[in-house]
Parts: C-alpha cells; sequence; structure tokens
C-alpha cells in the first residue's frame, strides 16, 4: 500500500514503473513543469501533454485568483482593525440619516472565510506543483503521461479515501472548524453588550483581558470560579451514580434465577427510548413545588413537602436523580453486552478453587466490566461537564444566586455560556469561557483517548 | 448445596426482585402519569387522583384543531428535519468511518486526532457564528439550515462506525479485489450489507437527534408555523398560559413512534452501544 501514498494530485504512472528505472537524458523535465505551474496552474501540466487537466487547473486559478484579489485585502483590513467607522447620523443634506458604517462582527466572519479559502488555495498550489513535478519526472524516464480519463481512473483506485473524505471534510471545515476559530477569536475582543455592540460601536481586540477577568479576582472571577465547583461537583456525582447504578442493574437483570431477563431489560431500557429533552419537561413538572404529584404523594404520607427545585441544595439533588433517571439504561445496555461475553470457564475455574460468589464477582466480574468501560466512563465524565440538556430543562439554572453574574445556584459553565450568549449579549466572557471548557474536556479526554485501542495502531487486531 | 446455601440464594433472589420491581415502577411511574394526565380533563398539573375519573381525548383532538398550537404542522416539519438528517448524516458518517478504517492515507492520524479535538468543543460554542453564517446566507428560519448544520456535525461521531468497520476482516474485500472489483463496488456490494445493523444504529441516533434537538432549532426557527416540536411543547410548559394536560398529550404522541423504534431496534441497540464500547 505505501508506495500508493505519494501524495500527488493524480500521481500520472508511477505504479507501473518500479523507483529503479534508470534516468533518462531529459532530467529537468520535471523541475520545468513544476515552475511553469508555479508561475500559474496548468502550465506545468499542458507542458507535460495534460491538456484537459491543464486547463482545469488554469480555469481554477482563475476563479481563485479573482476570489482573492477582490477580498483578501479588506479582509485582513478587517481582521486587523475590526472596522474604523460606526454606524452613525450623518447629515447628509438637511436631514440627518443613519450612515452603515463597518460592522465589527461581519468583518472578522467575513475575513475568516477569506482566509480560510486563501488557506484551501495555497493547499491546492502546493499539490498541482508536485504534481506537475512528479508526472515531469515520470516523463524523463519516458513514461507517457496518463490522459485525462486514465487520470480520473487513478484517483477512484488509489486517492478513493481522499474521495470519500472530501464532502465530509469540508462540511466539518465550513460548519465546525469556521464557527470555533470564530468564537476563539471573540474571547480576545471587547464584544459585550452595553457598550460594544455593532452596528452601533465597534468592537475592538482587547488581548487577554477577558480571561484575566474571569480568573483573578474581579467582578467575574467570584461567579466563575463558584460554577466550576459546581460543574465539577455535577461531573463526577453524574457520571458514578450513572455509571454504577447501571452496572448494579445490569447484574441484577443477568443473575442467575433471575426468570424474564428479556422482559426486563426491555423496561429499562424504557427511559433510554423517550426523547431526552421529553423526560425533562415531564420530570421538571413532577417534581413541581407546590402541584407535583411527588409533593403530593409525600404531604399524603405526612411528610413536609420538599423545595425540589426551588432550594439550591434540593434542586442539585433532583437533577442527579433525574439524570440517572436518564442516564442508567445506556450503562445497563452496555454491561449486559459486556457481561455476555465473559467466558463461562473463568467461573467454572474459579467454582473448582472454591470460590464464593462475591469472589467470582470480585475476581472476575468487576474487573472485566471496569476493563472494557473505562474508556466510557472517562467520556461520560467529559460528556457530563458538558451536559446541558439536563440543567437547562430542569432547572435553567435556577434557583437564582444573588452573588453570581448571570448564573443561579445549578448553572453548570454549559448553560452559563447559553445565558451570556443568548440572554445577556457578553460574547467574549462566553467565549472565554467556551475555551476554559475545551481545556479541561481536552486535557481529560486526550489522555485517555490515546489508550483506546481505536486509536492505537489497528491493523494489529486483524 | 446445603440447606443453609439454598435458603440464603432464596433470600437473594426475593431481595433481587423486590429491587428489579421497585426499579421497574420508578421507570414506569413518571410515563404512566403522563399518560394519564393526557386523558384528563382541565388544563392543570394536580389532580386528585392518579387515574382520571372522567377520562378524555379532547386534548389530543385540540392539539390538532386548536388555532393556538399547530401541532400537525409541527409534526410535519420535524419528520422532515429528522428523515433528511437521517440521510445526509448516515451517508456522511459511513463514509467518513469507511475511508478511515479501511484506507491508510498520509494524515489520517492528524485528521483522527482533529476529530476527537473538534469534538470536545462545547457544541455551541459555535451557535453564533453559525447563526451570523446563516443570515449572510439568508438561511435563518428555514428547514434547510437545520438540516444542513445537523448533518455537517455528523461526521465528528463517526469513531462508533468505525470501529465496527474495523472488525470486517480485510481478506474479505481483499478476494474481490484480486477479482477485480472496484473499490465502489467491494463498498456497495462487500461492505454496506455487511454493516446493516450499525448503520441502523447510527440512522436511529442522527433521527432521534434531530427528533429531540431543541437548542439549535429555536436559535433558528423563529415563526410558530416553521417550529419543531421541541420549540412547541417546550413553549406550551414555559409560557405563562401553561396548558399542561396539552403537553402531556402532545409529549405522548412524540415519544410514542421513538420509543417503538427503539424496543424494536433494540437489538441494534445493544449492538452499536456495545461496539462503541469496545472500540472507542
Amino acid at each position: 500500500m505505501s508506495t500508493r501514498q505519494q501524495a500527488s494530485l493524480d500521481g500520472s504512472a508511477q505504479h507501473r514503473s518500479p523507483e529503479t528505472a534508470p534516468h533518462k537524458e531529459k532530467e529537468n523535465t520535471g523541475v520545468i513543469a513544476a515552475i511553469l505551474s508555479g508561475v500559474f496552474w496548468g502550465l506545468g501540466q499542458c507542458f507535460n501533454r495534460q491538456y484537459v487537466k491543464g486547463i482545469l487547473f488554469m480555469l481554477l486559478e482563475a476563479m481563485g485568483l479573482f476570489y482573492l484579489i477582490n477580498y483578501l485585502p479588506r479582509a485582513v483590513w478587517g481582521l486587523y482593525t475590526l472596522g474604523e467607522t460606526p454606524s452613525q447620523m450623518m447629515k447628509v443634506g438637511k436631514l440627518y440619516k443613519m450612515v452603515p458604517g463597518d460592522h465589527s462582527i461581519h468583518l472578522l466572519i467575513k475575513g475568516l472565510i477569506t482566509l480560510l479559502v486563501l488557506f484551501v488555495f495555497i493547499w491546492i498550489y502546493v499539490l498541482i506543483v508536485r504534481d506537475a513535478l512528479n508526472v515531469g519526472r515520470q516523463r524523463a524516464k519516458g513514461d507517457k503521461p496518463n490522459n485525462f480519463v486514465q487520470s480520473l481512473v487513478f484517483v477512484q483506485e488509489h486517492k478513493f479515501a481522499y474521495l470519500f473524505l472530501a464532502l465530509p471534510t469540508a462540511a466539518v471545515l465550513f460548519f465546525t472548524i469556521m464557527p470555533i476559530i470564530f468564537m476563539i477569536l471573540l474571547a480576545f475582543t471587547n464584544y459585550s453588550a452595553p457598550d460594544h455592540i455593532p452596528p452601533a460601536k465597534l468592537v475592538n481586540w482587547v488581548g487577554f483581558q477577558n480571561f484575566a477577568d474571569l480568573l483573578q479576582l474581579g467582578t467575574w472571577s467570584g461567579t466563575f470560579y463558584g460554577v466550576l465547583a459546581w460543574t465539577i461537583i455535577w461531573a463526577i456525582l453524574a457520571t458514578v451514580t450513572c455509571y454504577f447504578g447501571g452496572i448494579l442493574v445490569a447484574l441484577l437483570v443477568q443473575q442467575a434465577g433471575i426468570k424474564f431477563k428479556t422482559m426486563w431489560r426491555t423496561i429499562f431500557i424504557i427511559p433510554y427510548a423517550i426523547p431526552q429533552m421529553l423526560s425533562f419537561l415531564i420530570m421538571r413538572n413532577m417534581f413541581n413545588g407546590e402541584f407535583g404529584p411527588i409533593n403530593q404523594y409525600l404531604s399524603y404520607f405526612g411528610l413536609g413537602k420538599l423545595p425540589w427545585l426551588s432550594d439550591p441544595f434540593w434542586a442539585k439533588v433532583t437533577v442527579l436523580l433525574v439524570n440517572m433517571w436518564v442516564g442508567i439504561p445506556v450503562t445497563m445496555v452496555l454491561v449486559i453486552g459486556i457481561l455476555t461475553t465473559i467466558p463461562r470457564d473463568m467461573y467454572e475455574a474459579a467454582e473448582v478453587d472454591g470460590a464464593t460468589a462475591w469472589h467470582k464477582f470480585k475476581a472476575i466480574t468487576m474487573p472485566m466490566i471496569l476493563y472494557s468501560t473505562a474508556p466510557i466512563l472517562i467520556g461520560q465524565f467529559a460528556g457530563n461537564i458538558n451536559n446541558f440538556n439536563v440543567i437547562f430543562l430542569m432547572t435553567n439554572g435556577n434557583p437564582p444566586n444573588g452573588e453570581y453574574q448571570y448564573a443561579g445556584s445549578t448553572d453548570l459553565l454549559v448553560t452559563w455560556l447559553y445565558k451570556l450568549t443568548l440572554d445577556n449579549n457578553k460574547f467574549n466572557i462566553a467565549a472565554a469561557i467556551g475555551i476554559i471548557i475545551f481545556i479541561i474536556v481536552a486535557s481529560l479526554s486526550i489522555w485517555s483517548y490515546r489508550r483506546t485501542r481505536s486509536f492505537r495502531e489497528e491493523d494489529m487486531i486483524q | 448445596m446445603s440447606v443453609g446455601a439454598k435458603k440464603n440464594s432464596r433470600v437473594r433472589l426475593i431481595l433481587s426482585y423486590g429491587l428489579l420491581i421497585l426499579i421497574a415502577l420508578s421507570v414506569f411511574y413518571p410515563t404512566f402519569w403522563i399518560l394519564m394526565s393526557s386523558i384528563r380533563p382541565g388544563t392543570s398539573i394536580y389532580s386528585e387522583t392518579l387515574i382520571p375519573t372522567n377520562p378524555t381525548i379532547e386534548h389530543y383532538i385540540s392539539l390538532f384543531t386548536s388555532e393556538q398550537y399547530q401541532y400537525g404542522q409541527w409534526y410535519l416539519n420535524t419528520l422532515k428535519i429528522a428523515t433528511f438528517n437521517m440521510i445526509f448524516g448516515v451517508i456522511l458518517v459511513v463514509m467518513t468511518a469507511y475511508a478511515l478504517s479501511r484506507f491508510r492515507f498520509y494524515g489520517r492520524k492528524n485528521l483522527m486526532s482533529g476529530m476527537l479535538v473538534l469534538g470536545m468543543f462545547p457544541g455551541f460554542m459555535s451557535m453564533i457564528a453559525i447563526y451570523i453564517l446563516l443570515m449572510q446566507l439568508n438561511l435563518l428560519d428555514t428547514h434547510l439550515a437545520l438540516i444542513l448544520v445537523y448533518s455537517a456535525g455528523a461526521p465528528l461521531g463517526a469513531f462508533v462506525v468505525k470501529g465496527f468497520f474495523d472488525t470486517i476482516p480485510k481478506s474479505l474485500e481483499e478476494s474481490a479485489r484480486i477479482d477485480g472489483a472496484t473499490h465502489w463496488t467491494v463498498f456497495i456490494r462487500i461492505m454496506l450489507p455487511l454493516s446493516k445493523p450499525m448503520i441502523t444504529y447510527v440512522g436511529l441516533m442522527t433521527f432521534a437527534g434531530a427528533w429531540g434537538d431543541f437548542i439549535f432549532a429555536r436559535l433558528v426557527l423563529r415563526t410558530k408555523e416553521k417550529w419543531t416540536l421541541a420549540i412547541g411543547l417546550w413553549d406550551m410548559v414555559n409560557n405563562a398560559s401553561t396548558n399542561f394536560t396539552m403537553f402531556a398529550a402532545g409529549a405522548v404522541l412524540i415519544a410514542i413512534p421513538i420509543a417503538l423504534l427503539y424496543l424494536f431496534l433494540q437489538r441494534f441497540l445493544v449492538e452499536g452501544l456495545t461496539a462503541g464500547a469496545s472500540k472507542g
């Protein structure tokens, strides 16, 4: 496979001519072709007698250049200055009229898109020059260059992976990478209400100011550390309760002597099958402090009503409980799957040695489960740090906390981020929080993913 | 087995059944409660008895006839978005996973690391940028925007499918290649039929994802007749004029098709989840 991997756009006849072929006299054909393509795409290809390809490349560069010449200067200027004149009332003749100025945020995003196009342009540039060089070298060796149809066939046969990945990559580049870069950039601006909202006002670069505000003592840091602490406590508790709850349910269902295993399993999958969003909305009403059925039962049995959602402590208990209801089935399904794969003879061997049920569980079942699900555990922990739905739909961060800026007692970093962007227009702080969440999750995940099998060289499995 | 051990295991079994029944009850209660609420007259949450004394189906009828709630329209909208998202999402995921699993090409490792890293950013950190982007493209308040954004994010979740492809022996495709099959033929005639369980799983997940998404849909869809079910239902219990029993009826109608799908496709669900677990 490795000989097919050389990165040229169509690679010409490489696979037909082994590396050891004797060099002929026209040795600089490749270099000439490369230089020609470097001057203008496609020239080198035409020089190599690949006319259709050459003309296509020329058209491509013409289009690219047209776009870049039109947009690049303004993009660079826009990214650097973020605009110079805000929209304002100006006297035009005798009337005051609104004159549109520079919109910093639109400048930022357009600049970013143009830079991405430039980046793709340069990348194609490199590929085309390299292609001209390779085909030229093949010609120097006396091979006939591929015609256009042969080139297409070659791509399909030897660059299939790139062909398959082109569409997903473009989608991700446009709808994931670009927005993320945009938000990272926002973290270094002062884009926030009330003083820096375009188009009436301009936005400026402020360096690390937002991070300093969040991390050092100041108006924001009190809220930040409070919310961060609850986020981490939440993530640990939510992960542990769902994980061990799931294992417990799975062991209950699968233990020897229990009848109707499939029925029990099907029943316990139900919470997983109901759309999460619905479960949370239903639960929120069930735990309603005044009219909800839970409190109704409590008072029926002569117990006092509990402030399930209105007291900071009980609200936290409630979201953890509800999260268990929704989360346990996933772990249960996983663990049942793992339990069925543990070889029976391991238990039989243990029985011969006189092991009790508890011994077998401790020495065989539990290690097997832990071994197989450890990566999942880390993944669930990371997922819980970003668990938006349960908090937003159950409590919306409430009950309110007077000491916090725009956050309530049960708010996680993500829900706080959401409130800051959509309700309060503090985009700069929100973006900085997003980056901090990313750093936490990323350092955790990279550490663990590196250890999973999928990421190591999989070839050894087969 | 001694008498003591036998008694011991009887006790254990009785305890286990007790626990199982308890858990089953706590699973059933919310579902049962919402079902009963949906056929209770009136609009409030509160009721004297769990099972209503004079059940009615008026809430189900008014869901489709009321001026205020365009439930039927929302249902169609959601169905459309979820179906298209499922089709495009599955295509993109399977293509990505197949390329990553079956080919060794320049930049593969970096691509995989990149996908992992991107998956770690909080999802809606990118919302504002996407919002402005959609505004520039004139796509705000359209269903196309939702379908585009949902499916474009799908390839990042290709690892589970890649793990599944990894388990299909290489010898299968190698023998086909020797017989002169192109990569396309191998993919369509050999790999796709073999990965039916996985495709079902991914399809179900992407369908349910779009079916239940609320955050992004709320950001993009502004006019009431374009809403999805998730926004509509959220609106029902978040409005000043809360109409709980109507919400309950709406919730039941949403949950039933999805829950049935899950229960029928349970086998695939288990396979998909466990494949994801052991392969990362």
